[in-house]
C-alpha cells in the first residue's frame, strides 16, 4: 500500500510535466473516486437532482402556478393526484418542490461560475505578477474580508431589490475571496517551478504559461473548492429567500418554502410544507459535500488512509 | 513584534476607512431616504426641515467628511429610527450584550464539546465515538441553521405549547446590567452551536489524528511517557496550530451573531438590528454596525497571527504575507 502511494506520488510529480502522465493522474483519481462509496452515492444523487431540475417541465405533474383551491394546505399522502399535498395557496406541492430543485441548482451552479470567473484571473494575476499587482489585490481581499459576506449580500440586496438574477449577482460578488486566494497561492507556488522555467526557455508566451501550464496544475484545489462553493450558494439563496428578500414569487425556492411555513399562522398543521424542502436541502448539501470530499481524496493521493 | 502589530493596526485602520467609504456610498444609493419612506408620512416643508436637521440636504462627499470627522472623535451619530434618537454607540452598547451572550454560550458549548469529541475520536480511531463525530460533523453542515431553527420552533414552540419561542421582553439583562442565564437562550444556542460544533469536532479530529501519527509521538512513547503526558504536552501543542487558523476566525463570527437565528427567534441583537436598520435607512446605525463588525474581524485575524508565534516559535511574524 505504501509503495503504491509512493508510486502515485511520483507519478503525480511527473504528471506536472507532460501530457501523457497527467492524463493518467486523472485516470488514477477517477479510479479512486469510483472506489469511494460515499462519493459515488453523492454523485448519483446529484445526477438525479440535476435530471429533475432539467426535466422539471416534463416530470412535474402540474403547472408551476396552477392553483386548485380544493387542495389548499392539503396534507401529504392523502390524494393520489397530489401525492405530497398542496401549499398555502393551493398549488401542487410536489410540482413546487421539483421546480425548487431547478432554482436551487441554477443558483448553486451559476454563483460559483461567475465568482470563479473573475476571482481566478484576479488571484492568478496577483500570484503570477507579484509586486504592485499582488499588493493591490491583497488589499482588496483584505477589505472584502472585513465584512461578513451574508451581511454584505443582504445590504446589496436592499439596493438591487429581490429576484433571481439579483440574488445570483449579489451572491457572486460576495463569494469571490476564497477562489481568489486559492488561485493566488497556486500561482505563487508554481511561478518559480522548473516546468514554468522550462516552458519559458522553449519560448512559451506568458498567456500559454498561465493558461496551459500553471492553471492546469492549479485546477485540483480550485475544483474541490468549487464543489464546496455550490452548496454554500444554495444555502445562501435559501437563507435570503427565507428572510423574504431573495427569490420572489412565483418562482419556487426551497428556502422560501421553509420560511413561508413558519410565517403563516397555519404552521401547526402544515408540517409537510417545512419537512420536504428541509429534506431536499439536506440531501443536496450532503451529496455535494460527499462528492467534494471524494474529489479531494481522489485527486490528492497523499491524503486519506 | 510590536512593530509588526503596529503595522497591522495601521492596515486595519486603512481597511476600516475603505469599508466606511464603500458602505457610505452604497447605503446612499439605496432608493428612499430615512424620512421619505411612505409610512413616515413626511412631505414638503417638514421633510426639508428634517433633512436639513440631519444634514441630509448636503452633497454626499460633504456628508461623508462630516461623518468621518465626528467618527474620528468617536461620535458615530444618533440613530434616525429608534425612538428618542439615542446615540449609535449607546444603542450598540445596549443590544450587543444580547448577541455577545448568545455567541459566548454558543462558543462554550460548540468549542468545549467539539474539541472534546474531536480528541476522543482521534485517539480512538474508528470507534463508535469516532463514527459519532463523523456523523455530527456531517449532519451539522447538512441543514442550514435557519431551517433547524424553524424546526425547533415547530416542535418546542408552537405545537406543544411549551412556549419556548421568543419571549424576549426587555432583553436578557437585569436592571443593573448583570447578565442572567435565561431559558430563552436554550433554543438559539442549541441551533447556533450545531454548525460550529461540526466544524470544531471535524478539525480537532483531523489535526489530532495527524499529530498522533508524527514521529515525536513514537519517541515519546518509547521514552515511556504516560499517554496523558503525550496527549497534553506533545500532541495537543502540535495539533493546535492548524486549529487556530480555522477556528479562531469563527469567534468574531459567533460574537457578532447570526442574522437568521436572531430573526427566527426574535432575539433583539445586532443581526436583527442590522436588518431593521437597513429597512429603515437608519444610516448612522448601518455605519456603526458595519464598522464594529469589521473592526472585530480585523482584530481577530491579527490575534490569530500573533497566536501562531506563541504556539509555534518557529513561525516568524511578517514572513507570512497578509492573506
Amino acid at each position: 500500500m505504501r509503495r503504491q502511494r509512493q508510486v502515485d506520488a511520483s507519478r503525480r510529480s511527473l504528471g506536472a510535466e507532460g501530457g501523457l502522465e497527467q492524463r493518467s493522474l486523472f485516470r488514477d483519481a477517477f479510479r479512486r473516486f469510483l472506489q469511494n462509496r460515499l462519493a459515488m452515492i453523492g454523485l448519483i444523487l446529484l445526477i438525479l437532482l440535476l435530471l429533475v431540475a432539467l426535466l422539471a417541465d416534463i416530470i412535474a405533474p402540474y403547472g408551476l402556478n396552477e392553483v386548485d383551491f380544493s387542495i389548499v394546505r392539503l396534507g401529504p399522502f392523502q390524494d393520489p393526484n397530489h401525492f405530497l399535498g398542496g401549499d398555502g395557496v393551493g398549488r401542487d406541492f410536489m410540482t413546487r418542490l421539483i421546480y425548487g430543485a431547478r432554482t436551487s441548482l441554477f443558483v448553486g451552479l451559476s454563483v460559483p461560475l461567475i465568482s470563479f470567473g473573475f476571482a481566478v484571473p484576479l488571484g492568478a494575476i496577483a500570484g503570477y505578477r507579484g509586486g504592485r499587482w499582488d499588493f493591490t489585490i491583497l488589499r482588496v481581499i483584505e477589505v472584502a474580508t472585513a465584512v461578513p459576506p451574508l451581511l454584505f449580500a443582504m445590504f446589496l440586496i436592499s439596493i438591487t431589490g429581490a429576484g433571481l438574477g439579483n440574488v445570483i449577482f449579489v451572491l457572486a460578488i460576495t463569494s469571490w475571496i476564497e477562489p481568489a486566494r486559492i488561485a493566488r497561492a497556486q500561482f505563487l507556488k508554481y511561478r518559480e517551478s522548473e516546468f514554468v522555467l522550462a516552458a519559458r526557455a522553449v519560448g512559451a508566451s506568458e498567456l500559454q504559461i498561465i493558461a496551459r501550464h500553471i492553471l492546469r496544475n492549479a485546477l485540483t484545489p480550485l475544483l474541490v473548492s468549487f464543489t464546496f462553493a455550490v452548496p454554500l450558494a444554495i444555502f445562501a439563496e435559501a437563507g435570503l429567500s427565507f428572510l423574504g428578500i431573495g427569490i420572489t414569487e412565483p418562482t419556487a425556492s426551497w428556502g422560501k418554502m421553509v420560511g413561508g411555513s413558519v410565517k403563516s399562522s397555519t404552521v401547526v398543521v402544515d408540517y409537510h410544507l417545512a419537512l420536504f424542502p428541509t429534506l431536499l436541502v439536506a440531501l443536496t448539501m450532503l451529496s455535494f459535500s460527499f462528492v467534494g470530499d471524494g474529489l479531494q481524496e481522489a485527486l490528492d493521493p497523499s491524503r486519506g488512509d | 513584534m510590536i512593530a509588526y502589530i503596529l503595522r497591522r493596526l495601521l492596515s486595519l485602520a486603512f481597511v476600516l476607512f475603505v469599508v466606511s467609504v464603500i458602505v457610505f456610498v452604497l447605503m446612499n444609493l439605496v432608493p428612499g431616504g430615512p424620512f421619505t419612506l411612505a409610512d413616515r408620512g413626511y412631505s414638503g416643508a417638514a421633510l426639508e426641515n428634517l433633512e436639513r436637521k440631519y444634514g441630509l440636504d448636503k452633497p454626499l462627499h460633504l456628508r461623508y467628511l462630516n461623518y468621518l470627522t465626528s467618527a474620528l472623535q468617536l461620535d458615530f451619530g444618533n440613530s434616525f429610527s429608534v425612538a428618542g434618537n439615542p446615540p449609535v454607540t449607546e444603542l450598540i452598547a445596549r443590544i450587543w450584550p444580547v448577541t455577545f451572550q448568545l455567541g459566548l454560550y454558543t462558543i462554550i458549548l460548540s468549542f468545549g464539546l467539539g474539541i472534546f469529541l474531536g480528541i476522543v475520536a482521534a485517539y480512538y480511531h474508528n470507534s463508535i465515538i469516532d463514527n459519532l463525530v463523523t456523523f455530527i460533523a456531517t449532519a451539522g453542515i447538512a441543514v442550514p441553521n435557519f431551517i433547524i431553527a424553524t424546526w425547533f420552533l415547530l416542535i418546542f414552540g408552537f405545537q406543544n405549547g411549551w412556549g419556548m419561542e421568543s419571549k424576549w421582553i426587555v432583553g436578557p439583562l437585569t436592571a443593573d446590567g448583570a447578565a442572567i442565564l435565561s431559558w430563552d437562550y436554550i433554543l438559539p444556542v442549541l441551533t447556533y452551536a450545531l454548525a460550529p460544533l461540526a466544524l470544531v469536532s471535524r478539525y480537532t479530529r483531523s489535526s489530532f489524528t495527524d499529530a498522533l501519527k508524527a514521529d515525536f509521538v513514537r519517541t515519546a512513547r518509547s521514552k515511556g511517557l504516560s499517554e496523558r503526558m503525550i496527549l497534553l504536552r506533545h500532541v495537543s501543542r502540535n495539533a493546535l496550530i492548524p486549529m487556530v487558523t480555522v477556528l479562531l476566525p469563527q469567534i468574531p463570527n459567533l460574537l457578532t451573531g447570526s442574522l437568521f437565528i436572531e430573526v427566527v427567534y426574535g432575539v433583539p441583537g445586532l443581526g436583527k438590528f442590522f436588518v431593521t436598520s437597513i429597512f429603515n435607512r437608519d444610516y448612522p446605525m448601518i455605519m456603526g454596525l458595519v464598522l464594529l463588525i469589521a473592526l472585530l474581524w480585523g482584530l481577530t485575524y491579527l490575534v490569530t497571527d500573533v497566536l501562531y508565534t506563541v504556539i509555534d516559535p518557529r513561525i516568524r511574524l511578517g514572513a507570512r504575507q497578509g492573506a
